[in-house]
């Protein structure tokens, strides 16, 4: 018993000098949602892979505030006609092995992402034929086909350029200490537990850097990443869940900050996906539309998200280019969905099982819907799945319903096409409509960003129609950090930037 | 009082296990057990009758609401009366921590009379199978066959029940190895009784005490194992309550709503408790070999 | 129990083939498809998904992707991290130090409030004294691991701000950080140790307080104190030696909620991710050395026995 008391007291002795957590190095700190995949940008395949990229790694464009599309290793492009890309070099830069970043590492890198095993670039630029080096600095893409969203790919992981020598030594293992010509060079990586950067002191844009070392730590559950913010442990969290923002705002040292991001959440229907198609919110689009009738999306951000997300009814979200303003979210209407479900002659009440992975906010969202329907005649069965055995199941049709959110690119192409187009892998329910297969093949080919809005427009009238995909909401980027931390650009696809931020002296 | 209550020769002897709860009775923290288990069992059946609220009915506009007269444990995250969803709860749980266990014992028990009594290679086989099972971390294992089978609460304690039942079977083969020593089994061999009737007849009887040990401190763990399953998201299917799966929920919403956290985490310790002290008070009565 | 060392480790090896044969087929078992989630944001390309199914040899029958697997491990590969390209090898030579930290550390927590607590309510038997630390005893089996964790950050660290909530300094870096990291931990995960401890230390005290030697002991004028700590503990503390073994080689697989609770990136986290991760290699490699490691310590754990206990020596 005493010693359990000693216990307590060197429990309580050891506390004194904890969390004295300012460094003397400049050294950023910054929590990650989860722990990234492999860090090779021909292979990486998570979300968060990507912001610990854009510490060590520049790609030939990047995108500004307002998803512009700005020059980074590449100083501009020409299109010499729709199948032919010019692209012009940055002079002076270097990777972080001290090569030259020229005309022939773009070459190597882009048939890097386009030949190696394993690479998850092949598909995002599968339009280039060829790369041909015009002379050290400018290189020429001679493409397939017109590929309009092939710029906003240079923009994202394909746009990465490795150090050719390194990666053609390392192979396979380039991920385990990549370089690249980014402001950090990677110094080591614990799994699970850190990666850590250290300034690259003859990056080409070093001026805008003001750290000696940058740590990405990956903490999954968010209460805990809120705590270690609070404890002063971290200097930045990329995601901080909508009901911890109140927190972050009382707490006098750190402060939010808030953009729409690119994603968002919705409902996939197997409307054709196997033996689980045939049921009756399967087979009948009105059905799905009464279901979506019964949701009202404002309360259901309400109560889950504290009201911060925005409601939508298209896979874009009105920071985009693409975003449809006459598609709105229909407000909830019970009469109309009732009618409906009436019209279809289906006896009520409809079982529908809807599956949802377990995290605890979708549980939570999943839980809303399931009251909401109620009155509109769908008894919803809540099927709760971690979240790779709600993937297997998707893709086998195995699920009538699926919550499943995605986190958004900034060119439309990339929220929509392998949802909705046939035959391609996140079109879960196998919808099948020629119509919307050859507007989202029309889209890709058309010049300009209005000419491709207009034929979202119509592709929206039809999904509206046929229903395979209920969209509810576009979550919103939501960053916390110390309000000693200057110069945070938010860019809305969530990427963390470093380049301009420091500490306050 | 002697250990030696085993009978010589009779065959049906008075069984050691009902002497043990004539003293179970005067056994004090062992009542407070089985008073609290009792008191849990009773809120369980009566739940629809005790609960104030439905454990189910959402209210958008009483979210994450704080203790009160109308709530005495808060509202949780869509607004559900926590108080009605711990008291429904007890279901799911109770049904988790007695299903699963008597899974184990239905698995664990025969096999470790078959081993005990059969040796040989017999014994080898299944004390092997047993040793991979319980150098697998059990997290591991019923996680896995969690999400093979399907995560709900049945699935839940399938994977619990397959989980525990190692221990059972240990149990069951080291308590048969004893009572075979004992000279009745001698004498009803020379009888002439055939080894089927020996061990059903007689030695199953005698293992019935530690099995029965072994089945309540297990059920207290496999209480804990189902909350463990529902808190990574492998248990009760929502909107029903099972107290790990509100303890999951309740995660996210710590430092907004710790009530959230705290009852559910109260009602486990109870329950979880009732069935320790209980299992206590019957080793310490039933229990002959520590007893000597 | 007893019988020479040598046939023991015999007995280990189906054991231990036993256990990668259960793994095998556990995550066979398991729905999920690890080309898709290693395609990640990419898997909307049926392509990629199938070249990576064919990378992993996940189309090839299952009794050659065993012996592939298999064959590796006798040669003293366990195979590379699908998803992070890393060996399994030099993960598992990461992550172990920090969950044996972990579980030393518990162990010490068990050992130093478990045992002491044993005593006290066995020399002071129905008293105030015994009740409490038996209350604390069971309370500690009954508090599920994961709830005493999350209300200790939400207590010791976001309200108090005395321990960082979570993560891990190595040991070697500086081990004051560390320790500070891994104090709630540790306890949070010795607590249910120290209530088994604790119950077995006073059940063998009351034992040897009710002996012959004992009683002369006292007899001879010799101090209670004396008594009981050069006597009866010694005694009493040989079955709790060796139990304590069982008990630390239960401890590594303990750590798996404990370690997500508090975001230590030891075994049992690496462990938990790479299952919803369907990184099978890393699972597979992980499940082998825990459970070598297991059976390792129970067999020691036997043999201590066997050493310790002069009772069973002579019978």
């Amino acid at each position: 018993m005493r010693s359990f008391l000693l216990a307590i007291g060197l429990l309580l002795g050891l506390a004194g000098p904890a969390l004295a957590a300012t460094p003397a190095d400049r050294t950023l700190r910054i929590g990650l949602r989860e722990d990234p995949d492999i860090l090779d940008p021909t292979l990486s395949g998570s979300y968060v892979g990507r912001i610990v990229f854009a510490g060590m790694c520049d790609k030939l464009f990047d995108y500004d505030t307002k998803l512009d599309i700005v020059p980074q290793l590449a100083t501009g492009y020409t299109y010499k006609d729709p199948t032919h890309l010019i692209l012009h070099l940055r002079p002076g830069v270097l990777f972080q092995d001290g090569e030259k970043f020229n005309a022939a590492a773009v070459k190597y890198t882009l048939t890097r992402d386009l030949t190696m095993v394993r690479s998850l670039r092949k598909g995002q630029i599968n339009d280039i034929k060829s790369i041909e080096v015009i002379n050290p600095l400018t290189v020429e893409l001679v493409l397939k086909a017109p590929d309009a969203a092939l710029l906003a790919q240079l923009a994202g992981r394909p746009g990465i350029m490795l150090a050719p020598d390194v990666a053609a030594k390392e192979g396979k293992d380039f991920g385990l200490h990549p370089v690249c010509a980014g402001p950090f060079r990677f110094v080591k990586r614990i799994p699970e537990q850190k990666i850590v950067l250290e300034r690259f002191k003859r990056y080409w844009d070093a001026k805008a850097i003001h750290f000696d070392k940058v740590e990405y730590i990956p903490i999954v559950n968010s209460a805990v990443r809120l705590a270690n913010l609070q404890a002063g442990a971290l200097d930045l969290v990329e995601y901080i869940v909508p009901t911890d923002v109140p927190a972050v705002e009382k707490d006098p040292k750190l402060r939010i900050a808030m953009d729409t991001s690119l994603g968002y959440n919705g409902i996939t229907f197997n409307v054709g996906n196997g033996p689980e198609s045939k049921t009756p919110i399967g087979e009948h689009a009105r059905l799905r539309r009464a279901f979506a009738l019964a949701i009202d999306r404002k309360a259901l951000i309400h109560v889950v998200y504290d009201g911060l997300y925005t409601p939508i009814a298209q896979a874009n979200p009105p920071s985009s280019q693409f975003y449809v303003p006459s598609v709105q979210p229909p407000a909830r209407d019970i009469k109309k969905a009732k009618a409906l479900v009436a019209a279809t002659g289906v006896k009520t009440p409809i079982k529908v099982t809807l599956m949802v992975p377990n995290s605890p906010d979708l549980l939570q969202a999943a839980q809303v819907i399931q009251a909401m329907e109620q009155p509109a005649g769908f008894d919803v069965k809540i099927q709760a799945m971690e979240f790779a055995s709600s993937l297997a199941a998707a893709r086998s049709g195995h699920f009538q319903a699926y919550m499943i959110g995605w986190s958004g690119r900034a060119d439309a192409d990339g929220n929509m096409y392998s949802f909705l187009h046939s035959g391609y892998g996140f079109n879960y329910g196998h919808y099948d409509d020629p119509k919307v297969d050859a507007l989202l093949d029309a889209a890709r080919r058309a010049p300009t960003v209005a000419a491709r809005r207009a034929i979202y427009a119509r592709l929206w009238g039809i999904v509206a129609k046929d229903m395979p995909v209920i969209y509810l909401w576009s979550p919103k980027n939501i960053v916390g950090l110390k309000k000693t931390l200057l110069g945070f650009r938010q860019v809305p696809d969530g990427i963390i930037r470093l380049q301009g931020m420091r500490f306050a002296k | 009082m002697s250990a030696a209550v085993g009978p010589i020769a009779a065959p049906a002897p008075i069984s050691p296990f009902r002497l043990g709860l004539r003293r179970f009775r005067r056994h004090r923290t062992g009542m407070v057990g089985l008073a609290l288990v009792l008191g849990f069992i009773a809120v369980a059946a009566l739940a629809p009758l005790l609960a104030p609220y439905s454990p189910i009915a959402a209210s958008w506009d009483a979210i994450r609401l704080a203790p009160s007269l109308a709530h005495p444990m808060g509202t949780d995250e869509i607004g559900r009366d926590e108080l009605s969803r711990v008291i429904w709860g007890a279901r799911a749980s109770l049904a988790a921590g007695v299903l699963s266990v008597l899974m184990a014992a239905a698995i664990g028990v025969p096999a470790g009379l078959v081993a005990g009594f059969a040796g040989g290679w017999v014994d080898a086989i299944l004390s092997r199978i047993v040793d991979a099972m319980l150098a697998i971390p059990f997290l591991i294992l019923a996680i896995a066959l969690a999400a093979f089978l399907g995560p709900n609460l049945r699935n839940a304690m399938i994977a619990i029940g397959v989980t525990s039942a190692p221990g059972f079977m240990r149990v069951a083969r080291a308590a048969t190895l004893d009572t075979m020593t004992f000279d009745f089994i001698e004498a009803a061999r020379a009888l002439g009784n055939p080894p089927w009737r020996i061990a059903l007849r007689h030695v199953a009887p005698n293992i019935t005490a530690p099995v029965l040990v072994q089945a309540t401190l297990s059920i207290a763990t496999a209480i804990i194992a189902e909350a463990s399953l529902s808190f990574l998201g492998l248990g009760e299917q929502p909107p029903f309550p099972s107290w790990g799966s509100m303890l999951n929920a309740a995660q996210q919403f710590l430092t907004q709503a710790p009530w959230l956290a705290i009852f559910p985490g109260i009602a486990i310790f109870l329950v979880v408790l009732g069935f320790n002290l209980m299992g206590d008070g019957l080793r310490d009565v039933l229990d002959t070999r520590r007893r000597g | 129990m007893q019988g020479p060392i040598g046939a023991r480790l015999v007995q280990l090896v189906p054991t231990i083939f036993l256990v990668s044969i259960i793994v095998f087929a556990l995550q066979q078992l398991m729905p999920g498809d690890p080309a898709v989630l290693l395609a990640g944001e990419s898997a909307g390309n049926p392509h990629v998904v199938a070249q990576i199914r064919d990378q992993l040899l996940l189309n090839r029958p299952l009794w050659v992707q065993y012996l592939h697997w298999i064959d590796g491990v006798l040669h003293g590969n366990l195979g590379y991290s699908w998803r992070l390209s890393e060996p399994v090898s030099e993960l598992i030579a990461q992550k172990l130090p920090v969950t044996v930290q972990l579980s030393v550390m518990a162990f010490l927590f068990a050992v130093v409030i478990g045992v002491p607590a044993g005593v006290v309510s066995a020399v002071k038997q129905g008293t105030a004294w015994d009740w409490a630390a038996n209350a604390i005893g069971l309370s500690g089996l009954s508090i599920p691991n994961f709830w005493l964790g999350i209300v200790l950050i939400l207590v010791v660290s976001v309200d108090l701000g005395w321990l960082p909530p979570s993560g891990y300094v190595s040991l070697a870096r500086d081990p004051l950080r560390s320790i500070e990291t891994t104090i709630m931990p540790a306890f949070v995960l010795g607590n249910a140790i120290a209530a088994i401890l604790m119950r077995h230390t006073r059940s063998a005290m009351l034992q040897a307080l009710a002996q012959d030697y004992v009683r002369t002991a006292r007899a001879k004028g010799l101090s209670e104190t004396r008594v009981v700590l050069r006597h009866a503990l010694r005694n009493a503390l040989i079955p709790v030696v060796t139990l304590g073994g069982l008990q630390l080689g239960l401890l590594l697989s303990g750590a798996v909620l404990t370690e997500q609770v508090f975001d230590i990136p030891g075994l049992g986290k690496l462990v938990v991710d790479s299952v919803f991760n369907r990184d099978y290699p890393v699972i597979q490699g992980v499940v082998l050395v825990t459970a070598l490691l297991y059976v390792l310590i129970n067999l020691v754990t036997d043999v201590l026995y066997a050493v310790i206990n002069p009772r069973l020596r002579g019978g």
